[in-house]
């Protein structure tokens, strides 16, 4: 019966070719328009660790100004002081802890033909490489004991393994950096996050890394740290060591705790941690630390841009405009079918068989219109992609995913369309269109 | 006009087509009134001064790689070269570029102590040749001294005795006074550092073009002593493009320990800063474009539809006199009624959204102007989209009427 109704669908379809391709058109610009922004917003909101980002924690402890808070209300600071992020790390209380922050310096390759470049690195302990599990290609991370002597060890990122070594297994040698002999220990393979959850201060979005150092560097090779420094207070004191010690916040801190107890616990230790500070002189505000796992963190942050949201919210009204549209073209459709229809009651068929024929014509138009749709959205994302350039590179790209969610819109946006001129057709007493045939 | 009431009663008796169109007509004019709202107002973003001379201007940027890099020596060496680069009005080294959406801020007070009022400002560290290399304007006072200028070390607090401020941190500072009035007041930051303002600058953008107080910015008397250094560099009239290159190639050629990192024009700058409000605008205006088209073509969808089932209706009344005028005024009159049904619902409906809008994203209040703008808009497309359909329902023969029957 499926196959006679759709033979009939696409009967009717070729008979009022101009009338089904408008609906069709107007299916397709709706969801072309509401799966481009829709795609956009699926993958700024997409979860960039689903394996562990319930376990994976942001740590924030409020170390801010006692007159006035890190931003209202009452939010404590997004970034850790140095001492603090050391301090933390020292103790040692979670699973897993790092701190990190961002740095760059200037790589000189050996070799004829390659010119020096700029390389933004990040500060860390090699609990990042046990948190956020990124693939090694060749090597692994630096010891226990390279992050508390500091040594000169670095992981590389798999383009700057490219393009320093040519892609050979370059674990045991040596690179440049800061005028700086640096061993490479571990060669990380493909590893790009989007959104590059573990430090959105400067952008959700930016580029992956070039490479990877100990986080004690910061201290014993003064490296420099690039990012966002906010201080509500001076240094005490000149020079880099006065610096590091100083209440400005620069550090970000993530935290592995496997269960619910275990978070309860850090909590804890966390509370007691400022509280001791307090006993300082340090920590002029209420205790007010937070633990936040990533998906809060990524809200917290408002990783999804505001932009991006009234696009979708616009585009979808667009989509409601273009299902109307369809609804009065199938109005005008089904009553111009009225004769046929009556005469198809007249031999028998009941109204609930009229009713799934046309349904089927309508999922026939939702199908068209869907892979339509497809089509513009592909077509719209690489015009965003070329007006937005870098700042939304990798979020413009469908996946099957989306496919499906972009087909299963359409099917059930023109459901939803036809519903009122099916049920309408339907009601077409049989006596009275016959009479005038 | 004096069918308006039979073509009032007609439209009742088909309502379901109306509504539809009504519907149409409201949620477009929605969408399109909060979408030339959203456009303009990214206009009256982008289209701020910035105080500076962009089109005249270009930057370098460069980092010193190797150990024994002297940055007062490169730094004083390559301003000097710049300034002498034939074309070249001035340069300066500055900590950061306006615009650029990085940079360094401070709380600034204007009295010493816990209670004094404050505003944060961006801050630019620059020499004496910053007014002439930014092109800004001193509304009152003197530029910086050459003797004022010191070298400003990494992470040491050494503050200078004196800035320059623009006229609206002037004014966020002492409400009371007329900002050319701000020169010679002592400012103070951190732990009661003092300051004095030696002069009050007309118009300059802090680096962060997404910031609220985007006109809060001071320049103070300092070169960095740091591995990188961004340098401003503003042209002759009309020959930056020419100077540009030159000047790269000769930084370039010097082997001194650093590499120039980038260049590019400021008004490349701007564009890159204000690229997501020029991308949003630019989508915008295609679902603007795009829904006037499909309304348009749902309008006349339907209305060929209801011609059609009206054909004998048609023919019936040019049989009993109608001349051609009065079946075109009346189609026109009909779809006059459900758009203007539509674009008062649409009224309220952008308004809502708007509402709605500005408490979620902060975005700015509607501007009620667009309102009566778009009710126009949208009744002439409504009308434009009729004509068509009207014109040949005016064609339809008086002898239809006895066909048929």
């Amino acid at each position: 019966m499926f196959m006679y109704y759709l033979r009939l669908a696409w009967l009717s379809i070729r008979r009022n070719p101009v009338l089904s391709t408008l609906m069709m058109a107007a299916i397709a610009l709706g969801i072309g328009a509401a799966m481009t922004t829709l795609t956009i917003n699926y993958l700024m909101s997409a979860n960039p660790i689903p394996d562990k980002s319930e376990q994976l924690f942001y740590v924030q402890l409020d170390s801010w100004d006692p007159n006035q808070p890190y931003s209202e209300p009452n939010e404590p600071p997004d970034q850790l002081t140095y001492r603090d992020a050391t301090q933390l790390k020292e103790a040692g209380a979670a699973k897993y802890q790092a701190a990190m922050s961002q740095s760059a310096a200037v790589v000189e390759p050996e070799g004829l033909g390659k010119k020096p470049f700029m390389a933004h690195l990040r500060l860390t302990h090699n609990d990042f490489f046990d948190m956020f599990e990124p693939p090694f290609l060749y090597g692994q991370p630096w010891s226990d004991e390279a992050d508390k002597q500091g040594h000169l060890s670095i992981v590389l990122s798999k383009k700057t393994n490219d393009e320093v070594f040519d892609g050979a297994n370059s674990v045991g040698q040596t690179i440049t950096l800061m005028d700086k002999q640096f061993e490479v220990v571990g060669v990380l393979d493909s590893w790009e996050l989007k959104p590059r959850f573990y430090d959105v201060t400067t952008g959700a979005f930016n580029n992956m890394e070039h490479g990877y150092v100990p986080f004690k560097l910061r201290e014993t090779i003064e490296m420099p740290n690039s990012g966002n420094t906010n201080c509500w207070k001076s240094p005490e004191g000149e020079g880099f060591a006065a610096f590091l010690q100083s209440e400005c916040i620069n550090y970000q801190f993530w935290v592995q705790l496997d269960s619910a107890a275990a978070e309860q616990d850090y909590m804890s230790f966390l509370n007691a941690y400022v509280e001791q500070q307090k006993q300082l002189g340090r920590f002029p505000r209420p205790l007010n630390n937070r633990l936040s796992d990533v998906m809060e963190w990524m809200e917290n942050q408002q990783v999804v841009d505001d932009d991006a949201q009234v696009m979708m919210y616009l585009a979808l009204m667009f989509l409601v405009v273009c299902l109307l549209n369809t609804v009065g073209l199938l109005l005008t459709k089904f009553v111009a079918k009225s004769g046929e229809i009556a005469l198809r009651r007249a031999v028998g068929a009941s109204r609930t068989d009229l009713y799934w024929q046309h349904l089927v014509e309508t999922a026939l138009i939702g199908v068209g219109g869907g892979i339509g749709g497809l089509l513009l959205a592909w077509c719209g994302l690489q015009g965003i992609k070329t007006l937005y350039g870098d700042n939304l590179a990798g979020l413009a790209e469908l996946d099957l995913t989306l496919v499906g969610i972009g087909i299963a819109l359409a099917i059930i946006s023109s459901l939803l369309a036809g519903a009122y001129p099916t049920w309408r057709a339907c009601r077409i007493p049989p006596a009275s269109q016959l009479k005038t045939q | 006009m004096n069918h308006i009431g039979p073509i009032f009663r007609a439209l009742l008796r088909n309502k379901v087509g109306a509504v539809l169109i009504a519907l149409q007509v409201a949620v477009t004019m929605t969408i399109i009134v909060n979408a030339i709202h959203l456009i303009t107002s990214r206009d009256d973003l982008m289209s701020r001064d910035s105080g500076l001379d962009e089109s005249n201007q270009f930057y370098i940027t460069t980092i010193g790689y190797d150990q024994n890099y002297d940055a007062r020596y490169v730094t004083d060496s390559d301003l000097d070269l710049l300034r002498n680069v034939p074309g070249v009005v001035d340069a300066i080294q500055i900590n950061a570029l306006p615009m650029s959406n990085s940079g360094s801020s401070r709380t600034i007070k204007n009295a010493a102590g816990e209670d004094a009022g404050d505003a944060g400002a961006a801050v630019y560290y620059v020499d004496d040749h910053a007014v002439n290399a930014m092109g800004i304007e001193l509304l009152a006072g003197e530029n910086f001294k050459p003797t004022d200028i010191t070298w400003r070390e990494m992470n040491k607090g050494d503050w200078p005795q004196t800035v320059m401020i623009t006229a609206t941190l002037a004014t966020s500072l002492f409400p009371d006074l007329e900002p050319q009035q701000a020169v010679g007041r002592t400012l103070y930051t951190g732990d009661d550092e003092p300051m004095t303002v030696v002069a009050v600058i007309k118009q300059l953008h802090a680096p962060w073009v997404g910031w609220g107080n985007i006109e809060h910015a001071m320049l103070v008397p300092q070169k960095s002593d740091s591995v990188y250094a961004h340098y401003l560099v503003r042209t002759s009239p009309g020959s930056r493009d020419a100077v540009m290159p030159q000047a790269v190639a000769q930084m370039e050629q010097r082997d001194v320990g650093r590499m120039v990192l980038e260049h590019d024009t400021v008004n490349q700058l701007r564009s890159d800063s204000y690229r997501n409000d020029t991308a949003l605008q630019s989508i915008l205006w295609v679902i603007i474009v795009t829904l006037m088209i499909i309304t348009a073509l749902g309008i006349v969808g339907l209305i060929s539809f209801t011609i059609n089932r009206r054909r004998r209706q048609i023919g019936t009344r040019r049989a009993l006199g109608a001349s051609r005028g009065d079946i075109i005024s009346y189609f026109l009159t009909e779809n006059v009624l459900i758009t203007f049904t539509g674009v008062v619902i649409g009224c309220a409906g952008s308004v809502a959204l708007n509402m709605w809008l500005v408490s979620t994203f902060d975005l700015p209040r509607l501007n009620l102007i667009y309102l009566p703008i778009a009710m126009l808009a949208l009744l002439a497309v409504g009308l434009l989209a009729v004509y068509g359909p009207a014109l040949r329902a005016a064609h339809i023969s008086p002898a239809t009427a006895t066909r048929n029957i």
